[in-house]
């Protein structure tokens, strides 16, 4: 009744080809982006900012940058934990290195970094493809595992071996380190990923997006067609990458404050990679839905004895936890295997006849 | 210049004027590229079955060993134990084919190995409620596997007991393997289906059956596994990131060949200890856990479809 684009003529081509060509989705979304913009740092918590907004926030980036990867250009990736390592720490050294820069400015910076060792790791999905390239990027993972634990360059010969987020200030507001408020920290992770979910919306519209999905659906008919298939994979293993580092980067400096290596370890990877399966393969909302999913599961399971009053103790959560997240990822794969997103699409044409169907 | 030394000629030299260590580090490789061997033999069967890259083959592995231990623990002899073991990884195959592959067929791969993965996770949680997450110590004793070690050349190679008995018990079962899949039926018909599934269901292969044979058989390879490793550290779910190191072996051999997953194994088992032994201490030490996937990666760029795998041929 309300959801219905009848009537909403395109007299102009720049009008044909907005981003979100109907109405309500267009209102929608800036109705989403004001709420979380305003409303949520007003209203919500130190305990929904720090244990809920801001993970989901950082692995939604971080799914959206393996989804452009595994969604969009079919190159399946088991790495990203890995790259989200390398945005870390180097946004770690930059800011040994450059003390007085904004940090945001070098959060954003040290993506680049990330960019171009995604781009040396990316150089063997030229040869070699599907399932043998997911055991290539799981090299990188172990690699830097192995790098940023061993050489204490990177840790800056710390006796503890983990980095620790200093304190800086963004307009003289503390936006990371111990004293920044969980608010402030809410809104430049929100910033961030506000401004590169929209980039990735514009890339995979554009003609990068769709020589992308061309290499996916088959990549020597996209080399037939004209498309470079090593440009067209780099640059997606660069922009994915990108995306996981500026993940990774947030993760230590405005959720945990101070991290070993161990936090990027292959588990992250497979997380962000439930994510992305759960929240739809090729598709931009799918990560946060895929993202919001997974954050969510574990409080929920965490918190559903306690709120019906069963006692249950914090090893059994952990362990329920993983047949849950085990089952529910079977499940997903046999009864919707195109995610969330396609869930949310279904929902919508539904909703677009409501209340009259026929 | 020093460090060029350190790279190109230091180990090299180490390794003449030490030869029996250099056998020692050989023989440390070869005994662990075996049990990578039988970790990616247990891959190449279900990916050559059923087209499945079967993530979850490591956890097996460790869920095998636990069962054993568990049911050990809790009263059950030895040798009614490893029965059961068998019977609980029958269970196990013929469940993952009923819920969730059958409900897969025709699914593109990415799809099958993330449910894989999901099986990965559902196990852990499993094995975890069940047994406990704390390491086990493997009944090797009961199951009347050797301990201690043989010594050559005046105590300078010594050889655990265990380490032979691993080795021959897995060349034992391979062989065996070897034998069922070219003289039994079940076996002609398991090779029919890796070849083509279409071909094999119009001669009236039950492809259903076949699935639950590859995991099962999977499962008692997991379990061989299981115990071999469990004997010679012990059995805890830290054992499932070790069959990780299973996967570069799989791409090294190829994904579809038996003898790959074998002389990959082997290739990579000696490749990581000798790198590790010679040039690990350049590099500040620990390189196992990422050599194995650089020496495949080099192998890659000149073989893409690995040592021994079937040519890729692709068509528009």
């Amino acid at each position: 009744m309300f959801y219905r684009e009848a009537g909403q003529f395109k007299t102009t081509y720049i009008a044909d080809q907005e981003l979100f060509p109907v109405k309500q989705d267009r209102w929608g979304i800036f109705i989403i982006i004001g709420f979380s913009f305003i409303v949520i740092p007003l209203i919500a918590n130190d305990y929904w900012l720090q244990a809920i907004l801001i993970p989901f926030l950082i692995f939604s980036l971080a799914a959206l940058g393996l989804n452009l990867l595994t969604g969009y250009a079919g190159q399946l990736s088991l790495g990203t934990g890995g790259f989200m390592a390398v945005g870390a720490y180097s946004c770690y050294k930059l800011i040994t290195i450059f003390p007085d820069t904004n940090v945001i400015l070098l959060i954003l910076l040290s993506g680049f970094i990330s960019a171009g060792v995604g781009l040396i790791f990316g150089i063997p999905s030229l040869r070699i493809k599907g399932f043998y390239l997911a055991v290539a990027t799981l090299a990188a993972q172990f690699f830097f595992e192995w790098l940023f634990g061993r050489v204490a360059w990177f840790y800056n010969y710390n006796d503890s071996g983990a980095i620790e987020v200093p304190v800086r200030k963004v307009f003289d507001i503390a936006v990371t380190g111990p004293i920044a408020t969980t608010q402030s920290r809410y809104i430049v992770v929100l910033c961030i990923v506000t401004v590169l979910a929209l980039i990735a919306v514009n890339i995979v519209r554009g003609r990068i997006g769709r020589a992308w999905m061309a290499i996916r659906d088959m990549d020597i008919a996209a080399e037939l067609i004209g498309i470079r298939p090593l440009n067209t994979k780099l640059i997606a293993f660069g922009i994915s990458s990108y995306y996981a580092g500026v993940a990774g980067a947030l993760y230590v400096f405005t959720y945990l404050g101070a991290a070993e290596v161990e936090v990027f370890d292959i588990n992250i990877s497979f997380e962000i990679l439930f994510m992305v399966i759960i929240g739809g393969l090729g598709s931009i909302s799918g990560a946060f839905f895929g993202a919001a999913f997974i954050v969510l599961i574990p409080i929920l399971i965490t918190n559903l004895p306690l709120i019906l009053g069963i006692p249950i103790n914090a090893a059994t959560v952990e362990h329920f936890n993983f047949m849950i997240v085990g089952a529910l990822i079977v499940l997903f794969l046999i009864f919707e295997p195109h995610g969330l997103a396609k869930i949310w699409s279904i929902m919508r044409e539904k909703l677009r006849v409501w209340p009259f169907p026929y | 210049m020093e460090f060029l030394t350190a790279i190109f000629i230091q180990p090299f030299v180490e390794m003449v004027d030490d030869p029996v260590l250099l056998l020692q580090v050989i023989w440390e490789g070869f005994v662990t590229g075996i049990l990578y061997s039988l970790i990616a033999f247990g891959f190449v069967l279900i990916f050559k079955a059923s087209g499945v890259f079967n993530f979850a083959q490591g956890i097996m592995v460790v869920f095998a060993a636990l069962t054993l231990v568990g049911l050990h623990e809790n009263g059950v002899p030895a040798f009614v134990a490893l029965p059961m073991t068998i019977l609980v990884m029958y269970a196990l195959a013929f469940s993952v084919e009923r819920l969730v592959l059958r409900s897969l067929v025709n699914q593109p791969d990415i799809i099958l190995f993330m449910a894989t993965i999901g099986i990965t996770y559902f196990l852990i949680g499993l094995g975890e409620s069940i047994f406990g997450g704390e390491p086990k110590v493997m009944i090797a004793e009961e199951l009347f596997l050797p301990y201690g070690s043989i010594t050559f050349f005046d105590d300078m190679l010594i050889l655990q007991e265990i380490d032979i008995a691993a080795s021959m018990i897995a060349a034992i079962s391979l062989i065996l393997l070897a034998l069922f899949l070219g003289k039994t039926r079940i076996g002609i018909a398991l090779r029919a289906v890796a070849d083509d599934h279409q071909a094999a269901l119009s001669v009236g292969v039950s492809l259903n059956t076949i699935w639950v044979v590859v995991w099962f058989i999977s499962g008692i390879i997991a379990l061989i596994t299981g115990i071999m490793w469990g004997a010679k550290s012990d059995v805890s779910f830290a054992l499932s990131i070790i069959a990780l190191k299973a996967l570069p072996v799989l791409i090294l051999g190829g994904f579809t060949s038996v003898p790959g997953a074998i002389v990959g194994g082997l290739i990579i088992g000696i490749g990581e200890k000798i790198g590790e032994f010679y040039w690990g201490h350049l590099v500040g030490g620990s390189i196992e856990g990422w050599l194995a996937y650089m020496i495949a990666l080099v192998f890659l760029f000149f073989r893409p479809q690995g040592l021994f795998g079937e040519k890729i041929i692709e068509r528009v």
